[in-house]
């Protein structure tokens, strides 16, 4: 975990809300996994004050060298807001990588395993990192997208470019599914094939992410999420990001502990 | 730039303010903590408390609502389980504590007093998260009776954290101090609250909720000053510190040392930086 000024080399917006941004971060990049997130100082001044947490998107660079961090935001309030306007060249202060991300399965070799990754809207950030690293080491994966409409459909083709599967659900039925990635969820495992041990990777609104959850307890898969909560500081000395799990009276902390959670864990 | 609060001797008058860091490992390699003056770890109480429902933090302008609710794993872990690690960085270790009762205090601050990790305590009479009829740091008795009682209980240097939540606090820091507490440290946070209005729900599971950060930095200067002038004992400044001119502001307003506390959420090296600035700005005087 480092805080560092980062450069930005790319600000871009990708679709109507939407934007992606390339950060100058070596020593990010190189200790970053999927799952894990940043908490990025979006403005210069007091307001807003905290610092916003977003899933590490992708890591890149040129040739062998992974030196960047890309991250992938909607524009929801002030945080983002400022984030859109910041221009190329500039730098800002990016804290990471923080949490536990995604438990990969070690090997594909002794049996066949494959990942099911299915997003929400944005949520569907940090899958794309998972994407890629479930492909280097071989594991066969289909995306999910959930989106409200075709024009907020998010990163079909860096998937696509993987090498994984893609299958699209709207809320309006203007792309794929008609309907909630949930329902898209129940609708692939009705027609795919048991012969690989399958894991559920989810990230997205609360919501959905509980509806998963059900899917896969009934299903029998083993599924992880990725949760989002308010949060302060990113790093466990705020104690503001709690989760309520079941095996215990207490709490845990969603920045320290998660933010990927086995989903058998959390008390929905 | 060296200070003493009590028996407690401070290499510099910056500390590190209760709940905002943690029990400070949490912190290791975001900045060097032997650098700080001490540090003042998340409050702890007898036994564990789980903390309050989510959501449980929200910004506002320039700050910050919490409500944590004290979420803690109890003194037996805190001695097992942080102490050795905070005895080892090599400075001051003043323990926060809280209670439902002046009995759970006393027990507190007798079964830390036989530990040789902890230099001081800080009394958190001023969380304005946890359910009770009122506070004890609003009420100038009660306040006087359980420092009083807590005092007899450790030789450990005693500070007694004030809340602003009332309408005269300097007629409270004086009763802690006729009640034999070494410091007084102000202020604990605001009560407010915040409500989402496309819900119409609060932002906040606990409905209300401890506002802190920049926002509250005027109203704490002055409480500071109103007290610092009207005791003789030490006085610990906080409420909004995010840079080393904040700091001086509240080394000028009477503080002897100060609390940084928000802003370590937000930048968590900004202690050191603090330090660096309050040097300067010492020598040049």
């Amino acid at each position: 975990m480092k805080d560092v000024k980062a450069k930005i080399l790319e600000n871009e917006k990708i679709s109507a809300d939407y934007y992606k941004m390339t950060l100058d971060a070596p020593g990010l990049a190189r200790s970053a996994a999927p799952g894990q997130f940043v908490q990025v100082r979006c403005g210069d001044g007091l307001d807003p004050l905290l610092r916003r947490p977003f899933s590490i998107h992708r890591i890149s660079g040129t040739g062998d060298r992974l030196s960047c961090i890309e991250i992938l935001y909607e524009l929801v309030g002030k945080g983002t807001e400022i984030l859109s306007r910041k221009q190329k060249g500039t730098c800002i202060d990016v804290l990471g990588p923080l949490g536990n991300g995604f438990i990969l399965p070690l090997s594909a070799k002794r049996y066949p395993l494959s990942a099911i990754l299915v997003a929400g809207g944005v949520g569907v950030a940090p899958l794309v990192f998972l994407a890629e690293e479930l492909a280097r080491k071989k594991i066969k994966a289909v995306a999910l997208i959930g989106a409200r409409t075709k024009k907020s459909v998010l990163c079909d083709k860096d998937f696509k470019d993987t090498g994984v599967e893609v299958h699209i659900a709207t809320d309006d039925g203007s792309r794929g599914y008609k309907g909630f990635v949930s329902g898209l969820l129940q609708k692939v495992l009705r027609t795919t094939n048991h012969e690989s041990r399958k894991t559920v990777y989810a990230c997205g609104p609360q919501p959905m992410l509980k509806r998963i959850a059900g899917i896969c307890r009934e299903k029998r898969l083993e599924c992880q999420v990725s949760l989002e909560e308010e949060m302060a500081c990113g790093f466990g000395a705020c104690m503001g990001c709690a989760v309520k799990v079941k095996d215990q009276a207490g709490y845990k902390l969603a920045c320290k502990d998660g933010p990927v959670f086995n989903a058998a864990e959390i008390a929905w | 730039m060296g200070i003493s609060i009590g028996k407690i001797k401070l290499k510099n008058p910056v500390m590190a303010a209760s709940g905002t860091f943690g029990y400070a490992k949490e912190f290791e390699g975001l900045v060097d903590l032997k650098k700080l003056g001490a540090i003042v770890t998340k409050t702890i109480t007898i036994k564990p408390r789980p903390g309050n429902p989510m959501p449980r933090v929200c910004e506002t302008a320039s700050g910050m609502l919490n409500a944590i609710g004290l979420q803690n794993e109890g003194v037996e872990d805190f001695i097992e389980e942080k102490l050795p690690y905070l005895s080892k960085i090599g400075v001051p270790i003043i323990v926060s504590i809280s209670g439902d009762s002046i009995k759970e205090f006393c027990g507190l601050a007798k079964r830390l007093d036989k530990e040789k990790g902890v230099a001081g305590i800080e009394l958190n009479i001023s969380c304005p998260n946890i359910k009770r009829q009122g506070l004890i740091a609003q009420d100038k008795n009660a306040t006087y009776e359980l420092a009083k009682k807590v005092r007899e209980k450790t030789s450990k240097t005693l500070i007694t954290k004030l809340s602003p939540n009332v309408t005269d606090i300097v007629e409270i820091a004086k009763a802690a101090c006729k009640a034999g507490t070494d410091a007084v440290s102000l202020v604990n946070t605001f009560l407010g609250m915040a409500i989402d209005i496309e819900t119409g729900k609060p932002r906040l599971a606990n409905i209300t909720g401890g506002l802190s950060g920049p926002a509250i930095k005027p109203i704490a200067l002055r409480m500071v000053w109103e007290v610092a002038r009207n005791i003789k004992k030490p006085v610990i400044g906080m409420g909004g510190i995010m840079t080393a001119d904040d700091a001086i502001e509240f080394l000028l307003a009477g503080a002897k040392a100060v609390q940084v506390g928000t802003a370590n959420f937000i930048e968590p090296g900004v202690c050191e930086k603090i330090i660096k600035g309050v040097e300067k700005w010492k020598k040049t005087r």
